[in-house]
Formats: C-alpha cells, sequence, structure tokens
C-alpha cells in the first residue's frame, strides 16, 4: 500500500435522495475539519422532494473539498466519487476527474436498476468508458445486512449504506474514525442502538477497505500546514446568516423578528431562527412574501430587529413594503438567497441574477444599500454588518446571499460577540420632547427611531412624501426634491470598508472582479493563474451600495480588468455606472452551477494574453 | 376611571369631504379611547390607503398610514412584537377586502389581538368611483358602467369563514353605537372585527340609507345585546325567531308568535351558525356586538411559547448558542 500525500482532494457522496448522502458527507467533513483539514462542501439536491428510488432525477449528491492549505471552493471535479446505485453513476460520473477513484455499491447494478437508470447492458463501465481498475466495486448492501443482522430491522439496516461508504472513504484517506463515532453518539443521542449499528457499519467499511484494497488503491494523507487554533464548528450560509442575526439583535439589545414565508432556497433561515425560542426570537410564518415584509415593517415600527427572509421572486412580492421602510426610514434587514430565475425559474440553483432589482427594483428614488456575503462563514459576518447598517442609519438593507453559499459549509471559528463592533441605533434624545418631529436627523442625516410607547413622541409615519420639517403629508414640489436628496444622501453616506485587492496587488496585468457568493471561485482562479506566472489580482465586493470609497481608484488601477459574475453583465453594468469612463472585459455565465476554476483560469488566461 | 378625554387622542383637520362617514367614525373613535383609556403613547393606529386610511393623521397616537392592502399585516409585526400596545387596524372595503382580502383572513385565522376597523361604503371613494367587493351585483360605477357581474363579499362571513371570534357592527352616524362596539372590540382579546356602515356622499350616496338616520334604525336595524332577547322596531314589535334551520323576523302577536318565541342573543356561543345568520339579515340589519367568543391570541401564545422554551433550553445567549454545536478544536 502506498500513502500519497496531498495538497487537497475532493469527494463527491452520491445516491438516491433517500440514501443519506448529505449525512454522510457532512460527517467526513467534520472529522476533516478536525485534523484542522480547510473545508468546503457543497450539498446538490434534486429539485424533486423524493422523486422515485433509483431514478435518474433522483439523485443527491454532496460534494466536499478538504485541504491541508486554504481551500476556496469545493472543488470542480471530484478525485473519489461514491455512487450508490446505477443512477447516481449515471448522472455524477461528469464530476470525477479523469483519473477520479469510483466507489460503487454492486448490489444496486441490477437487471432493474440498470434499466431505471437507462442503461443499455449490464456493462456500465464500459457503457461510461470507466477503467475498471479505477472502481472499488463492493457489494455494499450485502455486507452492510450481514454487519447488522439481527441488530436492526431490514429497512434500517439499509439506511446505514451511507455509513459503509463513509468508512471506506475514511479508510481511502487515513482519517480517524473516533471523532465520526462521537459525531454519530451526539446525533443519535436518544436511540444508541441506532448509533452503535451506524458505527459498527462505519467500522466495516472501514476494515473492508483496508483488507480488500491495500494492495490495489492508493490510501492518501492531507496534512494541515497552517492551522488556525481555536474551537470550530461546520456551518452552512444559511445557518451563519440566522446566527449574524441573532448575534447583532443581542448586541444592540433588541427583540428579533423574523417575518418570513418559506421559499427555496431562504427556508432554512426561518428554520433556523424559529428553533431559537430560547433567545426570544420571534418568527411568524406569514400567509405570503408579501405580510413577510410587511409585518416586519411593522416590528420595526414597533422596536424589533426586522427581518424578512426570501428569494427572488419573493423580494418581486416584497418591493413595496421594502419601499415603504424607505420612506418612512425605518430599519429593516430582507435577506435575498438568490436562485435561477426569471420567475419560478431553478428554484434550487445558485445565480447572482437579482443584483439590479436589489439596487433598483421599486418605484420612486429609492436608495437601499445593498451587501453581499461571499462565503458560507462571511454570511454571519455580512447579516451583523446589514444589521448593524439598517439599525444604525434607519434604512431597509438588502443582504444577497445565493444557493450555492447558502447550503454550502465551511468551518466557522466561533465568534467571540465582545469583539464585534457595539450597535447604537439613533434613539432619539428625551431632551427633543416637544421640539421633536418625526423628520429630524442627526449629524449623519438620519432620522431619529421613536419608538412606539415612549411618552410625548407619538408621531404618525406613512408611505406618503413627508414635509422635512413637520412630518406633515406634503406635497410641495421643493419639499420633495429635498426630501428625495436627503434619502439619497444618507445612503450614500453610509461608511463601508474600502475595497481589498489580493494577489499581485501593485503590479497585477489583470484584476479580476466579483461579487458575493462566487468569491471562492475567483480566489481559486487568480491562485491558479498566480502559480502559473501570470501576475492577477482580485478585487471582490461585499458592499455594493454604497460602493467603497475606494472603488474607482482601484478598477483605473490595472490594465485590464474582468468582472466575473452569475449573471449577464449586472455588476459591471453598475460599476460603469458609478466610475466615469470604466470599461471592463465581462465574463458571465448564467448555468445554475458554481463556476468551475478550471474554466475561469483558461479564460482569464485568454483575456491576459489579448 | 379614564384620565383622558377624546381630545387627547385628537390631531389636525380631517381633508375627507364634508359629510363622508370617516368624520362621524373618528369623532366616535376619539370618544371611544378615551373611555378605554389606553394611553396616546402606548396606542398605534395603523392604516393602509384609501379615504378611510388617512385616518391616522387625525390622530395623536402613534401610527402609520401604510401601503394599500397591507394595514392588517403591517399590524400584526406590530403587534407581536410589543404585545403591551394597543393597536387598531383601520381599512376600508377595499383597502380591507380586496387587495388586502388575505390579510384580513389571516388576521382573522391567526387571532391576533388587533381591533380591525372596516369602514365599508361599498364604493372606492380615493380612486373615484369605482366598484369595491362589498358593493352589490349590478352595482353602476365607473369601472361598471352597465353593472358589475359578480357577487360582493359579506364581511361576517369572510370574518367566520376564517374562524373569526369577534365582529360587530355599527353605523357610523350612530355614535353611542359605534363607541360601544369599538369598546367591546378592544376588551375582546384577539382579532376583533368592527364593520362600521358610512355613507360615501360623492360617490355612493344613499348605500346604508336604511339604517343611517335614527328613525330608520329604529324600524330597519336590531341592537343585539348579549344574553337579551332579540325584539327590534319603534316600539319593539318585532322579534328574531327560529324557524326550522334558519332564523326569522316576526311581529309578535301575529301568526301566534309571542314574546316567548324569540331568540335570545347569544354572542359567545362557540357555534357561529346562528351568528351567521344574524349578521347576515338584510331586515332588519344586526348592529352591535354579533359574535365575542374567548380563545386563545397569536400572540399571547407566541410569548407563553418563548417563556415555556427558556424554561426548557438551557442556552439563553449567543455564546450559548454556540455551544450547542458540534465544536472541534484545532490547536
Amino acid at each position: 500500500m502506498e500513502i500519497k500525500e496531498k495538497e487537497s482532494v475532493v469527494v463527491r457522496f452520491s445516491g438516491d435522495s433517500g440514501d443519506g448522502m448529505q449525512l454522510a458527507g457532512n460527517i467526513f467533513s467534520t472529522v476533516s475539519a478536525t485534523v484542522g483539514n480547510s473545508i468546503s462542501t457543497f450539498p446538490d439536491y434534486p429539485a424533486d422532494i423524493r422523486a422515485p428510488q433509483g431514478s435518474l432525477t433522483g439523485v443527491s449528491g454532496f460534494q466536499v473539498h478538504i485541504g491541508a492549505e486554504q481551500v476556496y471552493t469545493p472543488g470542480d471535479l471530484c478525485d473519489v466519487l461514491v455512487a450508490m446505485n446505477a443512477a447516481a453513476l449515471k448522472t455524477q460520473y461528469r464530476y470525477a476527474k479523469p483519473d477520479a477513484a469510483i466507489i460503487i455499491d454492486t448490489d444496486s447494478f441490477g437487471p432493474k436498476d440498470l434499466e431505471k437508470a437507462q442503461f443499455a447492458s449490464d456493462d456500465y463501465l464500459g457503457e461510461m468508458g470507466i477503467d475498471p481498475d479505477r472502481v472499488i466495486a463492493c457489494p455494499l448492501t450485502t455486507m452492510v445486512k450481514n454487519c447488522l443482522e439481527g441488530i436492526l430491522d431490514a429497512k434500517s439496516i439499509l439506511k446505514c449504506r451511507n455509513m459503509f461508504a463513509l468508512g471506506l472513504v475514511c479508510w481511502l484517506f487515513d482519517r480517524d474514525l473516533d471523532v465520526a463515532f462521537s459525531f454519530l453518539r451526539e446525533k443519535f443521542g436518544g436511540k444508541p442502538e441506532v448509533a452503535e449499528a451506524n458505527i459498527k457499519v462505519i467500522q466495516a467499511g472501514y476494515d473492508y477497505g483496508h483488507n480488500t484494497h491495500s494492495s490495489v488503491a492508493n490510501v492518501y494523507r492531507i496534512e494541515t500546514k497552517h492551522k488556525v487554533p481555536g474551537r470550530y464548528m461546520d456551518i452552512t450560509g444559511n445557518k451563519a446568516t440566522a446566527y449574524g442575526f441573532i448575534a447583532a439583535a443581542e448586541k444592540a439589545g433588541l427583540k428579533l423578528y423574523l417575518g418570513s414565508y418559506p421559499i427555496t432556497p431562504a427556508t432554512d433561515v426561518l428554520h433556523e431562527l424559529s428553533k431559537h425560542k430560547s433567545l426570544g426570537v420571534v418568527t411568524v410564518q406569514c400567509e405570503d412574501e408579501i405580510a413577510g415584509c410587511a409585518s416586519a415593517v411593522g416590528a420595526s415600527f414597533a422596536g424589533a430587529l426586522a427581518v424578512t427572509s426570501t428569494s427572488g421572486p419573493g423580494i418581486c412580492l416584497k418591493s413595496e413594503a421594502m419601499n415603504l421602510a424607505v420612506i418612512m426610514e425605518l430599519p429593516l434587514v430582507v435577506l435575498d438567497v438568490q436562485r435561477g430565475g426569471p420567475a419560478t425559474g431553478l428554484p434550487t440553483k445558485s445565480e447572482q441574477t437579482d443584483l439590479l432589482q436589489a439596487l433598483f427594483g421599486r418605484n420612486g428614488e429609492s436608495p437601499m444599500p445593498v451587501v453581499a456575503a461571499a462565503s458560507p462563514t462571511d454570511c454571519f459576518e455580512m447579516a451583523y454588518a446589514a444589521s448593524k447598517m439598517a439599525l444604525e442609519h434607519m434604512t431597509p438593507v438588502i443582504l444577497m446571499t445565493d444557493a450555492y453559499v447558502a447550503n454550502g459549509s465551511a468551518a466557522f471559528k466561533l465568534p467571540n460577540l465582545d469583539e464585534y463592533p457595539a450597535i447604537n441605533p439613533p434613539y432619539v434624545p428625551e431632551e427633543l420632547k416637544g421640539s421633536w418631529t418625526p423628520y429630524m436627523r442627526n449629524a449623519e442625516g438620519v432620522r431619529y427611531w421613536a419608538v412606539p410607547g415612549r411618552e410625548g413622541f407619538e408621531h404618525i409615519l406613512g408611505g406618503l412624501e413627508k414635509d422635512d420639517k413637520t412630518g406633515a403629508i406634503s406635497t410641495n414640489p421643493e419639499n420633495h426634491d429635498l426630501m428625495t436628496r436627503k434619502r439619497q444622501a444618507k445612503i450614500a453616506a453610509i461608511p463601508v470598508p474600502d475595497l481589498e485587492v489580493l494577489g499581485d496587488k501593485d503590479d497585477a496585468e489583470l484584476l479580476i472582479v466579483g461579487f458575493g457568493g462566487t468569491y471562492g471561485h475567483l480566489h481559486a482562479a487568480m491562485d491558479e493563474l498566480r502559480s502559473a506566472g501570470h501576475k492577477v489580482a482580485l478585487a471582490h465586493f461585499r458592499y455594493i451600495n454604497p460602493l467603497p470609497k475606494n472603488t474607482a481608484d482601484v478598477l483605473r488601477r490595472y490594465p485590464k480588468v474582468v468582472v466575473a459574475e452569475q449573471n449577464m453583465g449586472q455588476l459591471a453594468g453598475w460599476l460603469r455606472m458609478k466610475v466615469d469612463g470604466f470599461v471592463p472585459q465581462q465574463y458571465n455565465e448564467v448555468k445554475g452551477q458554481p463556476f468551475k476554476v478550471a474554466e475561469l483560469v483558461k479564460a482569464f488566461e485568454i483575456l491576459n494574453k489579448e | 376611571m379614564s384620565n383622558y378625554s377624546a381630545s387627547d387622542f385628537k390631531k389636525g383637520q380631517p381633508r375627507w369631504c364634508p359629510g363622508c362617514g370617516d368624520h362621524f367614525f373618528l369623532a366616535s373613535l376619539h370618544k371611544a379611547m378615551a373611555e378605554i383609556g389606553v394611553a396616546p403613547s402606548q396606542t398605534a393606529v395603523i392604516s393602509g390607503i384609501g379615504c378611510s386610511s388617512r385616518l391616522p393623521h387625525y390622530m395623536a397616537t402613534y401610527g402609520m398610514n401604510t401601503i394599500h392592502g397591507r394595514a392588517a399585516a403591517i399590524a400584526t409585526g406590530c403587534k407581536v412584537v410589543n404585545p403591551s400596545l394597543a393597536v387598531w387596524q383601520v381599512s376600508g372595503d377595499g383597502d380591507g377586502l380586496a387587495i388586502g382580502g388575505n390579510h384580513f383572513i389571516h388576521a382573522n385565522r391567526r387571532n391576533i389581538n388587533l381591533n380591525m376597523i372596516l369602514l365599508n361604503n361599498r364604493i372606492y371613494g380615493l380612486t373615484k368611483g369605482q366598484y369595491s367587493p362589498t358593493s352589490p351585483r349590478g352595482f353602476v360605477s365607473k369601472s361598471s358602467p352597465y353593472g358589475t357581474v359578480e357577487d360582493p363579499f359579506r364581511p361576517a362571513e369572510l370574518c367566520f369563514g376564517a374562524r373569526g371570534h369577534f365582529f360587530a357592527r355599527a353605523v357610523a352616524t350612530d355614535a353611542p353605537g359605534t363607541i360601544e362596539v369599538l369598546k367591546a372590540a378592544y376588551n375582546h382579546k384577539g382579532a376583533s372585527v368592527c364593520e362600521i356602515l358610512q355613507n360615501c356622499v360623492i360617490f355612493n350616496n344613499g348605500t346604508h340609507d336604511a339604517v343611517y338616520s335614527k328613525e330608520g334604525r329604529a324600524k330597519n336595524a336590531i341592537y343585539l345585546k348579549h344574553g337579551e332577547k332579540m325584539l327590534f322596531g319603534e316600539n319593539n314589535e318585532y322579534g328574531i325567531v327560529q324557524e326550522g334551520f334558519n332564523i326569522k323576523p316576526v311581529k309578535l302577536g301575529e301568526d301566534g308568535y309571542t314574546e316567548a318565541d324569540v331568540l335570545v342573543h347569544d354572542a359567545k356561543c362557540e357555534d357561529n351558525t346562528l351568528q351567521l345568520k344574524l349578521a347576515e339579515m338584510e331586515w332588519p340589519v344586526a348592529l352591535g356586538v354579533i359574535r365575542d367568543v374567548e380563545a386563545p391570541t397569536y400572540d399571547d401564545c407566541v410569548w407563553s411559547q418563548i417563556e415555556e422554551i427558556k424554561e426548557k433550553k438551557k442556552y439563553h445567549t449567543f455564546a450559548e448558542l454556540l455551544e450547542t454545536n458540534d465544536i472541534w478544536e484545532v490547536k
């Protein structure tokens, strides 16, 4: 047996929706993260809830990238593909590298399975052009049955197949099983017999690999190079977003309110926040998207950190209520977990096609800050930042994530809330009682917040334009012009961090520009280009409105700039509008799938040569 | 006793047309709030869009004149975050039942403790005279020059269909009757719908003529009081009796009906069958509190569940929440 040292590997677990691939993938990434490897994961669910068993549409995948050094993406293609049935092999093989190892359960490649997976013959490897030497073919179901016979019933035994595959992968990567065992004991705390059965199967999978294949296959070892000491947990983008809101509400000393309507891929934020009643979080699953946002505006008026969560189609419906928050100048965070559009589009897939909607999709002059999270863990930072911005500047803020970062996960270093900046909403000072009117502003041009319950500050807000001085309804032309400018100036004056330039920031020939969830892929592409000798830098936007103050400086500093985004050029258009004379190259892709680093590298190399 | 007078709730000069039912209603609301005695600072009045939705601008309370149809949803967020506020939601028949119909039924279903006022003039006033979802079939308006070809909503039916627990009705010009139902709505814990019949002098003049004057009401309305016999008419010469599966108005002394046959109003009955029949009578028009049944309120339940879970769960801060996850340490 040969142990190969590798910088990073990508493993893709795939099987039927009911095969527990997400759990197997999760445990494997946790086990790897525990030894200090960098991890990035991507679950790839089918759109159907439970497609017919063994069918091509019912295949569910979970890809994890583990690295000795920082990994930025779940990886383009995998080094190891686990295919629990024929349909998984058929649909997932295209995500495998040409030399990838392939683990299959031969028990799930019977005549019926092959028929469902639309294989023409029983030479499925031949049909796919797979070299049998790369395949670890094992009668996985039979072995799991033998292992658990008499311990669990037949149906429960089948549910443990995923753990055998996990055990085999753990052997392949020389992983310590103890972490997996304690994970399972925790997960099945109430059912120790289930936990022990799963553990037995993992061990069996590990032993099978060791005994049967040690002479034929390589075992890989990924040694952690740069450990960042600390305490970590695995977190998905949606969960991190929910945590960011909780943290911000606690820091601000406010109740957290979420008004929401279930919509893929944002629903997990509603699920997560609904759990945490012991933190006083109020979640209302509303009758529709409109009520989700409208009730949040009401909650904001009443003095809460108010949030509404949705995806693109929901933003369409919430726009009017968002605009109400704009003119009433009330704090609100609107979360848009972007998916493929237009209309219902590709509900489970990822795009960045809502940017212009976020910036402009409302009637009237309606300036609204827009921020975007760059990675699963960055969702925490940006949810916190968006909440702080909304509360301190009395404005609705759009937080953009996407299906990719929302469902993807990464190791999250536990944050210490003491180290986060204070959140101080501009509550109206008591001494203004008697002279205060609703649109009086502080030095930053921000309207004061008078929360109902305070005596002497009773007032009426509304969707009609108001007089700057008295707060009464006004159609005065000069006043409307003034109020429009004040609302605009208030948003423009919000301080945001400078745009950071990574890579060859002094002498890059090509600057890559992106925003939001493509950070990992763009960073990985830059790294590859640089290691191939190119001078390349990356400027990645997380703050989109207002733009960082140094935006024009950065964009004009480099001979070539390419704006790469998963839309038809929305960020490029916004930057052209904001930076005089800026005409970038564009790299646009709208496939509902994350970028492929290799494709980016190729495209950028060509650009750089031109 | 209340420390407030109507003027403590009053602000500004209403801009409604002279004779508009909104003027009458506003005066009654000011008086009812004074009698209820909740401080203006603890009161929020939330409306949508329409003539009647201008109302918050004439209140010295907290309030919002929001966007079309969404008042009930906005009021829901406000109330659930701060249940100690008295929240009044004011809509017209268009705002409440057309564009905002979904929020109307769901506020009732959830039974959130809102006082929901439905100012029903059966017409769109602010957009200058189109039929509304309460305009009768065949109604001629600017948008239905040959008459409508659709049936109207009956607000009580919607409220009851959404499992509403409170429904009352008053005529805008009848201050004592309006004040009474507003106070009953406030005292009812849960969503309380008050349908206020009001006239639009410009676009739908006379729509509620049968009951708009005191004399009209004496002849054509019945004031319902829980626990009292349902008698009406200028000299209480009529009564509501049961007939088979239905109810009907009868003249006492005719066809062998006596006062002993007259039904006693039961607003507290959980089953809403007879209450719905009362609400839907065309003659006489039922006024007063038609249904007033206790039930758990949404806002109470949200907060008692939070308290219960706080007791059960061991984490109460963000730092403690983090510790509930599978954590590993990299050394």
